[in-house]
C-alpha cells in the first residue's frame, strides 16, 4: 500500500446524514470481480438528479468529501470505499462513521476522519463559499486546513501508523505466525470443521 | 488470572486472543469459522494469488452462492452475464483453493446465514466472520459473529485471524411476554427505533431477559441478524438449553466426548452476574405491538397502531432532515395511519426471516384466505433445505393456493442483485432488513415487517396485523 501522509485538494460538501453504503454504491455495481473501476457506481442513483452535488461543476475534481453524520452505514461492501477512491476522493470526513466502513477505509488508504458537527458546518461553509479553495489534509498532525481555518480530525493511532507507513495488514499479521500456530495447537477438539463435509 | 467479572462478549474475546495488541495496536483474534459468498470474495482471492499466499485453514472455511442466484429456472444458466461471471468466479476460486462450496441446485445452497446454522457449523463459543454485514445472525448461538470487508476476507483466508480493536458492550434487556401476533422481528425493529441506526456503533449488543430466553433459535437469529441495523458490530445471546437442543442433531454438531466437553464449555458462556455493561437499554415485551418502518432507514419505525410521525417532532436537526427526505422518497405524509398504507408487493424472505418457522407463521395466517386484489407476493426460502422442509409440510401448497410465487432459495428481493426487484415507485411490505432508498430496486419503497404482518398485509392489501383479520 502507498504511504499516505499529506495532500492538498479541493472539497465537496455532502449535506446528507445517514448515508448508507447502498447509496454510496448500489448493489447492481457489486457484480464486478475487479478491484478498480467502481467510480461510475459512486452515488449512482443520486447522480441521476442533476441537482445532486456530484453533478455540480464547481466541485469537479474534489479530493475531500465532507459528509453528514452516520456515514457508511449498512452493508459491509468494501466496494463503497473502492468507489470513493476510484472517483478520486482521498479523504472523507464526518462526525460519525459506521464501524465496518471505517475499517474498510483503513485497508484501502482512504482517510476516514471524525470531526465534530460544528466543524462539519464550518467546512461546508468554507467549501461552499469558495469551491476552489485548497484544502490540506495532514495525517500526522490530524489537521485539515482550508483558508485560515484549521480543524482537527480523529483517527485511531494504529490506522494512522499503518497508513503513514504504507503497511500491509496481512504482512504484519504473518510476522506472528508462531503465535497463531501456538493458538491453533490448543484449540478445543469440539470446534467444528467444514471438512470432511457432513450433511451433504 | 484476574477474576474481574466479564460480559459474554468479553469472554469470547479473551478466549480467542492470539496476541494482545500493545501501544494502541489492535488485538489479534483467532477466527473459528469463515463463511464465503460470491459478492465480497473475488477480490480477496485475487489478492492471495497476487501475493502468492494460500488459504491457511480450508477446514474452517465454507462457501455458498446466494446474492446473485436466480430464484426460478435454476437449472438454466444465470441470464445476467455479470452475475453469472461472479458466481463462476466463486466456483473457480473454491476449486483452485480447494474450499467446500454449496452451489445452486445443492440442498445446502442458500443464504449464507441460513446455511451455517442448518449445517450445525455455527455453535456457541466461536468467532464467526463473513464478508457480509448480516453475519451478526450467528451471534444467536452465543458466538462472536461479525461482518467484514473484502480486505478482511483476504486477511482471514491467509491467516485465520483478524486484528480487531476491542468493542464496548451494551445490554438490551427485553423482559415480559410477547402478545399473540408479535414476534422477534418486532422486538428488533423496536430496539433499532429506540437506539437509532448509529446507537450501536462500537458496541456488541447482548440481548437478554425473559422475552429473549423464550424465543426459539430462529427468533433469536432474527434479532441478532439486525444488530448491524443499529450500527453494532455484533449481537449476541447467551446459549442455553434451547441452543443445545437445536444443535444436537445437526450434521456438524460435536459427537460423543466432544459433545460433553462442548456442553461443559458452553455452560460458561454467560455474562457474569457482577459484570458491567458500558450501556443498557430496556424494552417492555408485554406492551410491544407489531412494529413497522415508514422511512428509509431501519430506525425510522413505529408501532403498526401509530401514524407516521411529523418531522417537526424530531429534536435533532439531522433526524428531522432525514425524516423529510424519507417521506418525500416514500411518497408519504406525516399523520397518515400506518394501517392505511397500501402496498403492491409482499416479500417473504431474506436472512432475517426466511427460515422454516417464518414460513410456517405466514402460512398459518394465509391458509384458506384470499389475497387482496392487485397484490403480488413472493416467498423465497432461506435455503434449499428450508424449501424442501416446507414442501414436506405442504406449506408450498398453502402459498401457491393463496396466489404467491413459490421460489428457490437466495437473497433475492432483499437487495435485488438477481432479477427479483421492485419496479420504480412500487411499494413493498418486506420481511427483510433494509428499507434504504433503492435497496429493493431503483425507486422502490420498502416497509420492513414481520412474517405475520407480511401475511396479514397480503390478505388486506394495507399494512395489517394478524389481529386485524379477526375484526
Amino acid at each position: 500500500m502507498e504511504k499516505v501522509t499529506q495532500f492538498t485538494g479541493t472539497g465537496m460538501p455532502l449535506k446528507i446524514s445517514n448515508v448508507d453504503t447502498d447509496q454510496i454504491i448500489p448493489a447492481v455495481f457489486l457484480k464486478r470481480i475487479t478491484k478498480t473501476g467502481f467510480e461510475d457506481g459512486l452515488f449512482a442513483n443520486w447522480r441521476q438528479n442533476p441537482d445532486f452535488v456530484l453533478n455540480n461543476p464547481s466541485y469537479q475534481g474534489a479530493e475531500v468529501l465532507v459528509a453528514g453524520s452516520d456515514f457508511g452505514t449498512g452493508s459491509s461492501r468494501e466496494h463503497a470505499v473502492w468507489a470513493l477512491r476510484d472517483y478520486g476522493f482521498k479523504a472523507v470526513f464526518s462526525s460519525k462513521f459506521a464501524d465496518i466502513f471505517l475499517g474498510n477505509s483503513g485497508k484501502q488508504g482512504l482517510i476516514a476522519g471524525v470531526i465534530t458537527d460544528a466543524d462539519t458546518e464550518t467546512l461546508w461553509e468554507q467549501i461552499e463559499a469558495d469551491p476552489a479553495a485548497k484544502i490540506t489534509v495532514d495525517l500526522p498532525s490530524q489537521e485539515i486546513q482550508v483558508n485560515e481555518v484549521v480543524v482537527r480530525f480523529e483517527i485511531d493511532e494504529y490506522t494512522k501508523w499503518r497508513l503513514t507507513e504504507g503497511l500491509d495488514d496481512i504482512g504484519i499479521t504473518l510476522q506472528s505466525e508462531d503465535a497463531i500456530a501456538a493458538y491453533e495447537a490448543k484449540r478445543e477438539s469440539w470446534k467444528p470443521k467444514t471438512l470432511p463435509a457432513k450433511g451433504v | 488470572m484476574s477474576s474481574k467479572p466479564l460480559t459474554l462478549a468479553e469472554k469470547l474475546w479473551r478466549d480467542h486472543l492470539v496476541l494482545k495488541g500493545e501501544n494502541g495496536a489492535p488485538d489479534l483474534l483467532y477466527i473459528d469459522l469463515h463463511l464465503i459468498h460470491e459478492v465480497t470474495s473475488p477480490q480477496a482471492f485475487d489478492g492471495l494469488r497476487q501475493a502468492g499466499r494460500d488459504v491457511r485453514r480450508r477446514d474452517l472455511t465454507i462457501a455458498t452462492e446466494d446474492h446473485n442466484t436466480p430464484t426460478q429456472d435454476i437449472h438454466l444458466p444465470i441470464v445476467d452475464p455479470t452475475s453469472r461471471a461472479q458466481v463462476q468466479a466463486l466456483r473457480d476460486n473454491t476449486r483452485e483453493f480447494d474450499i467446500r462450496i454449496h452451489s445452486l441446485g445443492d440442498k445446502n445452497q442458500g443464504i449464507v446465514h441460513v446455511v451455517g446454522p442448518q449445517l450445525g457449523l455455527t455453535m456457541p463459543g466461536l468467532t464467526v466472520v463473513c464478508g457480509d454485514s448480516h453475519t451478526s445472525t450467528h451471534g444467536a448461538f452465543g458466538a462472536l459473529a461479525m461482518g467484514i470487508g473484502t480486505s478482511e476476507v483476504e486477511h482471514v483466508l491467509a491467516t485465520q485471524t483478524l486484528p480487531l480493536q476491542p468493542f464496548k458492550t451494551m445490554a438490551i434487556n427485553v423482559e415480559g411476554t410477547l402478545r399473540k401476533g408479535v414476534s422477534a422481528k418486532d422486538i428488533i425493529l423496536a430496539v433499532i427505533s429506540k437506539i437509532s441506526t448509529g446507537g450501536g456503533q462500537g458496541y456488541v449488543l447482548e440481548y437478554r431477559g425473559s422475552a429473549i430466553r423464550s424465543l426459539s433459535m430462529e427468533g433469536r437469529m432474527t434479532i441478532c441478524n439486525m444488530s448491524i441495523e443499529a450500527g453494532a458490530r455484533a449481537g449476541i445471546i447467551a446459549p442455553d438449553q434451547v441452543t443445545f437442543d437445536y444443535l444436537q442433531d445437526k450434521p456438524h454438531a460435536p459427537q460423543g466426548a466432544d459433545w460433553d466437553q462442548a456442553l461443559n464449555d458452553w455452560s460458561e458462556l454467560t455474562t457474569d452476574p457482577d459484570a458491567v455493561f458500558d450501556a443498557e437499554v430496556f424494552i417492555d415485551a408485554d406492551t410491544l405491538d407489531p412494529f413497522v418502518t415508514w422511512g428509509t432507514n431501519p430506525g425510522q419505525g413505529v408501532s403498526l397502531m401509530d401514524s407516521i410521525p411529523d418531522p417537526d417532532s424530531f429534536d435533532d436537526p439531522s433526524q428531522k432532515a432525514a425524516a423529510i427526505k424519507a417521506l418525500a422518497y416514500m411518497d408519504l405524509k406525516a399523520g397518515t395511519k400506518m394501517k392505511d398504507i397500501a402496498v403492491d408487493t409482499v416479500f417473504l424472505g431474506s436472512c432475517t426471516n426466511a427460515r422454516i418457522e417464518d414460513l410456517r407463521a405466514a402460512a398459518d395466517i394465509i391458509r384458506g384466505q384470499v389475497m387482496a386484489p392487485g397484490i403480488r407476493m413472493m416467498v423465497v426460502p432461506g435455503s434449499q433445505k428450508v424449501r424442501l422442509q416446507a414442501e414436506e409440510e405442504g406449506l408450498d401448497k398453502v402459498f401457491v393456493d393463496f396466489g404467491a410465487d413459490w421460489r428457490f432459495a437466495g437473497c433475492s428481493m432483499c437487495l435485488g442483485m438477481n432479477p427479483d426487484q421492485l419496479a420504480p415507485g412500487e411499494r413493498a411490505a418486506s420481511t427483510s432488513n433494509r428499507n434504504f432508498e433503492g435497496r429493493q430496486g431503483k425507486g422502490a419503497r420498502t416497509h420492513l415487517v414481520s412474517p405475520m404482518v407480511a401475511a396479514a398485509t397480503a390478505i388486506r392489501g394495507t399494512l395489517s396485523s394478524p389481529a386485524d383479520l379477526e375484526q
